[in-house]
């Protein structure tokens, strides 16, 4: 074991100018002065014993409203976290930053994928970042007033007055909406042609939602790309300060809507931390067993699309249909579909219903059938096989730099799974493989999560035939709602039931983050509670805004038919982008 | 004789567009039916009175000129399609009397006018002033420049074989063995090109719906786009029975059935291939279409015609 990445910094910077902070998810997390964070960021990511070659998230706090600021009298902490793979092991650096508007250095130049990250903070904070190349907004629209994570901006529509729309705004409006080349850092024309600007999207039906992709096109060949994102914004983080912590898991189910439970799950697993609390082992195993199905229900939708992308329309019709028999099983169990809305703080909101084993059986038994039909169909298929192999490549060191995560870094070969290589719910329990792909092309990263589809079934047949018997539900005090049986039989649990549903619970000050492997990627919640019913900050890092950050990048070169395999193959869903 | 070929023009131009309307209904149930779903099954009996409501539909459509784009030139594009593809009809033998012209130089008529066919494409594409639909459009015209080159490169084997450019002599020239088993290559390759003349899945590349939206016909709304849409029907129509007329023996066929019919039913073989390979195959990007056509079916399609040429000469010959 390397030192203490504390003591590290410590004997390389300094002794007294560090400060590590205790908290409940035990990540090591160090006060760094404002002046040297970029110096610590460029050591931690390439000098660094075991270095840290992931910017896995970046982010501020507002912490002017905080009754119990941790570090004395700053208004914004910024606050990276990043991603060791040699040690298996995050770093939360914090920032504080004193001023209504702060300014800091940006570190576009040590990882690209702080680009989009420090964008996203200048459009909710208004911290500006020296150095950056295109600081605007990203998720809100240009004509924005206000930047929407900071304190003092309203949370409901109603505490913003009457919407009016003047002719002189609206003038503003359309104005905004012009597109200029030049606003996004492009040229009109080479040296020897002219270049044609192709808007791909909002509404397009390559894209897959509301996404806006300028293209900088010389013939059909892509010069540039530049990814427009934000249409499909609706402020979760925002919502999630003046949620209760109960209530906020609804609004967390459409954060990845394909990913159903998942969401629920990188959630409940960060406000348990920060409760403390332990889940009973069927709790575990019934989310465990509802996170795969789910799993298998987002690779189908990408599968079929995937083929639609490029060209096949059959496939996604067969695999809606078996989406389907998922989605029997899920609503079963739920009730709800797509947004099942069906873990709880402390379990799950109701034991399985009865014949839930009979559902489950014959879809283990059903599905590997179609599996291989489906495999026969698309993947072996020569024209599919030419449109994706040697498309889109990137290797694990660029998959890495841009913080690029789940099925898409495995295709470089990295055989990293957050399942396997950081257990939680109880996933070490588990067998099963972590499938890896070689060449990091559109093809390669298709074939990742076909092989998942496998090992999620695999998942799935060991929930079925090991179901623990016990309670689904902790019996934790802060549980909520807590076990109704319980409530009849003793006062205590009755007071706890009744605030618990009408304030919501409240969840002991601090901060937590565990990281999970959604379908998508990496996926969590990063909460900071100051002891109230409703966090204080809540953090959504989704792998699609890394992912979606890239396509640029990996799209140069290639002709405008390569990019729907690109985009296709890279298995994003706006509302995880905007959030 | 007149009157007897008016009946025949009117009788073709009938059975025709209402083969292409019915298209619609044949397409959408087949693919429903290979996609495990039920297709359109409301109006009428099996859902056929869809095509009386889609025609209606089409109709009543508003018939949006975009106000950016080259009026006449976009008025003028969706008709040619279709004049272009209704006029290779005419050299076509439905039956052994059934022709509107009985022509001998039959087969330079059809490659003429099926070339023709892509003007639409490409001025309607132009016309629109919209990225994608100039997009579409070129892809169009580089589609068009590699397959037709091949396409009649194919056809010259058939004509090598039977010693005529009339459709008719060649059908009845195929009494003994229908051309597919001697000109096995030059069918397969003519299929091919066929399907890239049509611009049906795989080779939809100019209309390329996940990528270019639309392509060439992004901008047309109401029957103008009813026109495409006819055109690209009316295509497939025109390819299986030139497939039928030059490989499968035309109107020949057993004496228990008029030739006519039997003629209808081997087109409507076809017609159900091509739905098929819509239901089934991916699209390939248009770089590795063209390849394909320029490296593998040209070299290939010459080489046919090497062969046939060949043993045509030492046959005659002996």
């Amino acid at each position: 074991m390397p030192a203490s990445i504390f003591s590290a910094l410590c004997s390389r910077f300094g002794e007294n100018i560090f400060h590590e902070q205790l908290t409940r998810d035990e990540t090591p997390t160090i006060w760094t002065p404002q002046g040297k964070i970029i110096a610590v960021l460029e050591y931690l990511r390439s000098d660094a014993e075991q270095p840290f070659r992931m910017l896995y998230d970046l982010t501020a706090i507002d912490e002017r409203a905080c009754k119990s600021k941790y570090n004395g009298t700053c208004e914004f902490t910024l606050v990276y976290h990043l991603f060791s793979f040699e040690r298996n092991a995050f770093v939360r650096l914090k920032v504080a930053l004193r001023g209504e508007f702060p300014n800091t250095p940006s570190c576009t130049h040590i990882w690209p994928a702080a680009n989009w990250y420090e964008r996203e903070v200048f459009d909710m904070f208004g911290i500006r970042f020296d150095g950056h190349p295109l600081l605007k907004r990203i998720l809100m629209p240009v004509t924005w007033e206000g930047h929407p994570l900071r304190k003092e901006h309203p949370a409901r529509a109603t505490e913003m007055g009457p919407f009016r729309l003047f002719a002189a705004k609206e003038d503003r409006e359309q104005e905004a909406l012009q597109f200029s080349p030049e606003e996004w850092g492009l040229k009109r024309h080479s040296e020897d042609s002219d270049y044609m600007f192709l808007n791909i999207g909002p509404q397009h039906p390559g894209t897959h939602g509301v996404l806006r992709i300028i293209l900088q096109l010389d013939g059909e060949d892509i010069v540039d790309a530049v990814p427009d994102i934000g249409f499909h914004h609706r402020g979760a983080e925002k919502m999630g300060e003046r949620q209760s912590w109960h209530t906020y898991i609804p609004y967390t189910d459409r954060i990845d809507y394909l990913g159903g439970v998942n969401n629920n799950l990188a959630y409940l697993l960060s406000v348990e931390k920060l409760a403390g609390i332990r889940i009973p082992e069927r709790a575990e195993v019934i989310r465990v067993m509802l996170c795969e199905l789910f799993r298998i229900a987002s690779h189908l939708v990408w599968y079929g699309t995937f083929a639609q992308d490029v060209g096949q329309l059959s496939p996604v019709f067969y695999m809606f249909t078996d989406r389907e028999k998922i989605f029997n099983i899920i609503e079963a169990v739920c009730g709800g579909r797509m947004h099942p809305n069906w873990f709880r703080i402390g379990g799950v909101a109701q034991d399985l219903p009865n014949g839930w084993d009979k559902l489950v059986r014959d879809f283990v038994n059903y599905f590997p059938k179609k599996l291989k039909e489906y495999d026969k169909m698309v993947m072996r298929n020569a024209l599919f096989k030419a449109r994706t192999v040697g498309i889109g490549v990137f290797t694990q060191e660029e998959a890495i730099d841009w913080g690029a995560t789940g099925p898409n870094l495995r295709a470089c070969g990295m055989e990293w799974d957050m399942r396997k290589k950081r257990p939680y719910s109880g996933y070490e329990n588990y067998e099963f493989d972590i499938p890896i792909a070689q060449n990091g092309d559109c093809y390669d990263r298709a074939v990742v999560r076909v092989n998942e589809m496998w090992q999620s079934l695999r998942i799935v047949e060991q929930c079925l035939n090991n179901m623990p018997a016990g309670p689904y539900k902790s019996d934790h005090p802060l549980a909520t709602p807590p076990l109704k049986e319980m409530t009849m039989k003793d006062i205590e649990t009755l007071i706890h039931h009744f605030l618990h549903v009408s304030w919501g619970p409240v969840i002991p000050g601090g901060e937590a983050m565990i990281v999970t492997e959604a379908t998508k990627g990496w996926n969590s919640y990063y909460l900071t509670s100051d002891g109230n019913t409703a966090p204080y900050r809540v953090r959504v890092r989704t792998p699609s805004f890394a992912h979606m950050q890239m396509i640029p990048y990996i799209s140069r070169g290639y002709t405008v038919a390569d990019l729907l395999s690109i985009l296709g193959a890279m298995d994003y869903v706006l509302a995880d982008i905007d959030r | 004789m007149e009157a007897n070929f008016w009946w025949v023009i009117g009788g073709v131009l009938f059975v025709l567009l209402n083969t292409a309307a019915g298209l619609i209904w044949l397409e959408r149930r087949m693919l429903a039916l290979w996609q495990d779903r039920y297709g359109p099954n409301r109006a009428g009996p099996l859902g056929l009175l869809i095509v009386l409501a889609d025609t209606i539909k089409l109709f009543f459509k508003e018939d949006w000129i975009p106000p950016f784009s080259d009026k006449v030139v976009f008025v003028f594009a969706p008709a040619v399609v279709v004049a272009s593809v209704l006029m290779s009809f005419t050299v076509i033998p439905f039956g052994p009397n059934v022709v509107v012209a009985d022509w001998n130089i039959g087969l330079l008529f059809f490659l003429a006018m099926s070339s023709l066919g892509v003007y639409s494409i490409v001025l309607g594409g132009w016309a629109s002033n919209n990225k994608y639909a100039l997009l579409g459009a070129m892809r169009g015209a580089s589609q068009m420049i590699s397959y037709e080159v091949f396409m009649g490169l194919a056809l010259m084997g058939v004509v090598l074989l039977s010693g005529t450019f009339n459709l008719r002599e060649i059908v009845e020239a195929q009494r003994g063995l229908w051309y597919f088993i001697p000109q096995f290559l030059g069918f397969i390759i003519f299929l091919i090109a066929g399907i890239a003349e049509t611009h049906r899945l795989p080779f939809d590349i100019p209309e390329a719906e996940s990528e270019l939206v639309a392509g060439f016909h992004a901008e047309y709304s109401g029957m103008k786009f009813g026109m495409f849409f006819i055109g690209e029907y009316l295509g497939i129509t025109l390819v299986s029975s030139m497939i039928v007329t030059l490989y499968f023996g035309g109107w020949l066929g057993p004496a228990f059935l008029p030739g006519i019919i039997w003629f209808v039913i081997k087109t409507f073989v076809f017609i159900s291939l091509f739905i098929l390979l819509r239901a089934s195959m991916p699209r390939p990007r248009y770089d590795q279409l063209m390849e394909y056509g320029w490296k593998v079916l040209f070299p290939l399609s010459l080489l046919n015609l090497l062969a046939t040429a060949a043993i045509k000469l030492i046959l005659t010959d002996n």
